[in-house]
């Protein structure tokens, strides 16, 4: 089979970066996954990029900039009523510090 | 015949004759989804009372003889994932449940403007990841063809509805192939604009520099017709172009005699069902038929498209989907301990396993130290798979290839490996990664009644041209349109 290009140790370290946990039985199974999926991906490695610009978006265009004037926008109200957690018109969460 | 069975160019000029009536199109509209929806599941929310409101108010129109516009009377159904203000919009996503927007995407203040009833939200794999409507949080969509089979993915329910005749158009999204394979799959025409020809403004993003909302239709005219409507710039989204909008309608109707036609031999290689390529022979030499020259041409990058795709949609998805983390809308988790906790749990119990995978491996992409080797390397590659396109239009005017490999498979058929399911998508992905138009229409059936796709792509902006090409063709394919006979079943499968 494969050989590991990533360890169940980093796929730790990643599930951190994403703000995700998983069991032993999923850091087992994403291991495995990611590793064959990762190993399949090492066919860009026969391509020589070395001069070759990256593309980002495909259709060039300018920056576009807007005018700075005020438009009609959501009310607070609006903004808010996605939300259970609220108080005093913000948006509640855990004590951060 | 019912009225839901008609075209939506059909059902507009006979409301317009005054030979029939909207809110009568709309009792079969609703009577049809009463009869099969149940079997098919192809939407989420249906929202018959305002739909029937706005039927009569057109109807009252008629009567006072005011001028109509071009989708008077029109039911679409919407994929999940565009903003609906005052209806729920999920993205087939437990994180979503019962988000309600506060404002419509771009395209369906367009849609309404140009008399269109939107009649409810269609099933979709979360976030547009996927190729089956398996990963909806909210069960599977079935195929109108056949019930044990997959609609195809990611816009399964919106491509399903249009199929069984509970919609005249459905509008679905298209970041790898979710518009044209499940057109395919389900017999209908399905296009993906340039990108930058529709406007994302109120689409939920998946990977932004690959999505376009895009019609699905019963036949070209009723695609040409919406294209009319939902095309053309927005200040509210930086990435749509300004160019003008010519008339898709009036582009259908000169013949091909002018057009040189590319054949990517690449397409026809290992893994194509012999069934889909015999169908697509056969439709080649209608192309020749009527006046076009059609040959051989070489797309050499196109088997690095599928890790090319996974890895720039997976990234840019890692970072769109860093948005849920249950403060401003969508689900929290009951019980946590602090900030971080809160997010993780709740992300970990909101989103579905596919979606998991792909911020898993997108983050691993951009991760300090895996940047240059993944991400940084498939940008490089996409450049080169779009020189190849480049390059084959500068001789073509436009290239054809089968949309899909093979026709509908079977429910949990490939659900369970990855890869197997990536590869259902290894014809469609390369147009999105080079940001080109195509449309996909039926070509006909293989021996079990399946339909088979066609896909016609085209260089930036030359909507104009493919809807030309796939119209000729329409008029013109000696195998006969059918309908799928739909028999009501009763499923074990409940949502999760």
């Amino acid at each position: 089979m494969t050989e590991k290009i990533i360890t169940k140790k980093e796929v730790e370290y990643v599930a951190k970066l994403a703000k995700l946990k998983f069991n032993e039985r999923e850091k087992d199974e994403f291991t495995s996954q990611l590793n064959s999926i990762l190993d399949y991906f090492k066919k860009l490695n026969e391509l020589d990029t070395e001069k070759v610009e990256p593309t980002a978006y495909v259709i060039s265009m300018p920056n576009l900039l807007n005018e700075d004037v005020v438009k009609p926008s959501l009310s607070q109200n609006e903004v808010l009523s996605n939300s259970k957690y609220l108080k005093n018109g913000y948006f509640k969460v855990p004590k951060i510090m | 015949m019912t009225l839901n069975q008609l075209t939506a160019h059909e059902v507009v000029n006979l409301i317009k004759k005054k030979k029939i009536t909207a809110h009568e199109v709309m009792q079969d509209i609703f009577n049809q989804i009463d009869k099969v929806d149940n079997s098919i599941k192809a939407f989420l929310i249906i929202d018959r009372e305002e739909a029937l409101k706005q039927a009569k108010e057109i109807d009252v129109k008629v009567k006072n003889g005011e001028e109509l516009p071009s989708l008077a009377g029109v039911a679409v159904a919407i994929k999940d994932i565009i903003a609906t203000q005052g209806t729920e919009t999920t993205c087939g996503s437990k994180i979503l449940k019962g988000f309600i927007p506060p404002y419509n995407a771009t395209v369906i203040n367009k849609l309404k403007e140009a008399g269109a009833i939107i009649i409810g939200k269609t099933n979709m794999d979360e976030f547009a990841m996927g190729s089956s409507t398996e990963n909806s949080a909210f069960g599977p969509t079935h195929n109108p063809w056949d019930l044990e089979r997959v609609p195809g993915g990611s816009s399964g329910g919106s491509s399903a509805a249009v199929a069984a005749d509970e919609t005249f158009v459905a509008l679905g999204t298209d970041t790898g192939g979710s518009i044209r394979q499940p057109a395919s799959l389900c017999g209908m025409v399905g296009l993906k604009p340039t990108y930058g020809r529709v406007s994302r403004y109120g689409l939920v993003a998946y990977a932004s520099s690959l999505d376009q909302i895009g019609p699905i239709t019963k036949d070209v005219t009723d695609c040409a017709l919406v294209m009319n409507v939902i095309s053309g710039h927005d200040n509210m989204d930086s990435t749509s172009v300004n160019l003008e909008v010519p008339d898709y309608l009036k582009s259908c109707q000169a013949g091909i005699k002018d057009l040189k036609i590319g054949v990517p031999k690449e397409y026809f290689i290992e893994g194509i069902d012999p069934e889909v390529k015999s169908a697509l022979d056969r439709a080649l030499k209608i192309f020749e038929k009527l006046g076009a020259r059609v040959e051989e041409v070489s797309l050499p990058h196109t088997k690095y498209s599928l890790p090319t795709y996974y890895l720039i949609a997976t990234a840019e998805a890692s970072s769109n989907l860093a948005r849920y983390d249950g403060v401003q809308y969508g689900y929290r988790a009951e019980e946590y301990k602090d900030l971080s906790s809160m997010y993780q749990k709740t992300r970990s119990e909101g989103f579905g396993s596919e979606v998991k995978r792909r911020i898993m491996l997108g983050t691993y992409a951009l991760s300090s130290g895996y940047y240059d080797a993944y991400y940084l390397k498939a940008q490089k590659v996409r450049t080169l798979i779009k020189e190849d396109f480049d390059k084959a239009f500068s001789k073509y005017d436009i290239l054809i290839t089968p949309t899909s490999p093979t026709t509908a498979f079977k429910l949990k058929e490939k659900i369970a490996d990855s890869l197997t399911m990536y590869l259902t998508d290894i014809y469609t992905l390369p147009i999105n990664l080079a940001g080109v138009p195509a449309i996909s229409l039926n070509c006909g059936y293989n021996k079990n009644n399946l339909p088979i796709g066609l896909q016609i792509i085209g260089k930036h902006f030359s909507e104009e041209t493919i809807l030309r090409a796939a119209f000729n063709f329409e008029q013109n394919n000696d195998v006969e349109k059918r309908k799928p006979s739909i028999k009501p079943t009763k499923h074990k499968e409940a949502a999760e």
